[in-house]
């Protein structure tokens, strides 16, 4: 049961996975690599202001495009009524969202961090900065697909819910991306500790949390 | 009316299945919908619930499933609980096909054929579902509820937007279901021609003042 719930939540927000069903999901990776081609334009082409700043721009645009599939991630099996039927079906709210994480973030996660290459290309980054870039990503993904389950859940009710999803995610992010980004300014790998610290929370809550607020949704 | 002999994918569970509710009172918002709310349905007997828009149906049947917590009293069941309402739980980006096949992956059904060809689906499997009409939206969370084989049946205007052939059998498989031990809560505003059929009105509730 586990599996086929995996398989469908994977089939739906997996970029190119299949012509039915999703569409759109390819967008935050176009939106990632499109800051990034943009960002030369915008600063000039100062080669070592690019590669000084380019991380960080990096790590904006990663967050920036971790709001794009909120929208669709929970809001639409709500209204569609599968998290009622699968409840009905003896599958916890906890186990639902638990599920949809790790597909959201496999979704979300890779091919982010793959875009990442021609990201650094763009923007000048030496192999040091990159090396950091893309560590910092593995540890940092997680927690941001954590957060955008919660913000997702928690907003899924709510008829301005995408708009004011895009607002939370932003503070409540902050700490991945100061430690993240941190790490590339000092060329310091300790921070990135921190990074996977918070997103081990961040993944550990999410679930509980998400769960409890696809839960109270149905009681209004 | 021709009885469809249908050996679906099996029934759950063997003991008897049952569905009872001790002084149930719901509410929706701030408005008490009703109280004092009692019911007892065994296997092998159908409710018929009425009332007007905005009485409780809805939540009443969200209630008996587990799905919203009473205001006051408790619910009880035996038996796994199928429920169809207004929302098939379809991806309507899918063909109607492999949307099913998801729930029939979920539920562990090997062979929906029967229940697909009994409702007429088969020539719609591969259109998507937002495609689909609303009887045959309709039809398909049926044809779902068929190939899970839970005992208890909770439907929710299940005869909406159905044509006259379309109303005649699902209410025969309601029927069927029900002889064969199932049980049927349907809230519809229809009359429902099915043997042993109670019915239960629920009313506008008029908040009483408490004697001081």
């Amino acid at each position: 049961m586990i599996g086929a719930l995996f398989k469908r939540d994977l089939g739906r927000f997996f970029p190119f996975a299949s012509a039915a069903g999703g569409g759109g999901a390819a967008l935050p990776v176009v939106f990632f690599v499109a800051v990034a081609m943009l960002y030369p334009f915008a600063v000039g082409p100062d080669a070592n202001l690019l590669a000084r700043t380019g991380g960080g721009v990096v790590w904006i645009a990663a967050l920036l495009a971790a709001i794009l599939p909120l929208e669709k991630l929970v809001a639409q099996d709500i209204e569609l009524g599968t998290f009622d039927q699968l409840r009905l079906r003896g599958v916890t709210e906890e186990v639902m969202m638990a599920v949809r994480l790790a597909a959201h973030w496999l979704s979300f996660g890779p091919p982010l961090i793959l875009a990442a290459f021609p990201s650094a290309a763009l923007l000048n980054l030496d192999s040091a900065t990159l090396q950091l870039l893309l560590l910092g990503l593995v540890a940092g993904t997680p927690g941001l697909a954590a957060i955008g389950l919660i913000i997702a859940a928690l907003t899924a009710s709510l008829r301005t819910g995408a708009a004011l999803s895009g607002l939370l995610l932003v503070p409540l992010a902050l700490p991945i991306l100061i430690f993240g980004a941190g790490a590339l300014a000092r060329q310091d790998a300790a921070s990135i500790g921190f990074v996977a610290a918070i997103s081990l929370l961040l993944v550990a809550l999410a679930p509980f949390a998400a769960g409890a607020a696809i839960r109270a949704a149905r009681e209004v | 009316m021709s009885r469809f002999c249908l050996t679906l994918c099996a029934m759950q569970e063997d003991a008897s299945p049952n569905l009872t509710a001790k002084s149930l009172a719901c509410r929706r918002g701030d408005r008490l919908l009703f109280k004092g709310l009692s019911i007892a349905i065994a296997g092998g007997e159908a409710l018929h619930l009425t009332g007007a828009n905005g009485t409780g149906k809805t939540t009443l049947i969200r209630t008996l499933a587990g799905l919203t917590t009473p205001f006051a009293g408790e619910v009880e069941r035996v038996g796994a609980v199928g429920l169809v309402d207004e929302r098939p739980a379809l991806d309507p980006d899918l063909a109607l096909g492999r949307a099913l096949a998801f729930w029939q992956r979920v539920d562990g059904c090997n062979d929906p054929s029967k229940a697909l060809a009994v409702l007429g689906l088969e020539p719609l499997l591969e259109v998507p579902v937002r495609y689909l009409s609303t009887g045959q939206r309709k039809r398909a969370g049926l044809a779902a509820l068929l190939n899970r084989g839970a005992p208890i049946w909770l439907l929710d205007e299940p005869l909406s937007g159905l044509d006259v052939a379309a109303i005649e059998q699902v209410t025969a498989l309601i029927a069927d279901h029900v002889s064969g031990g199932g049980i049927a809560l349907i809230a519809s505003h229809q009359a429902l021609a099915i043997e042993g059929l109670r019915t239960l009105e629920l009313g506008d509730f008029v908040p009483t003042e408490e004697p001081a």
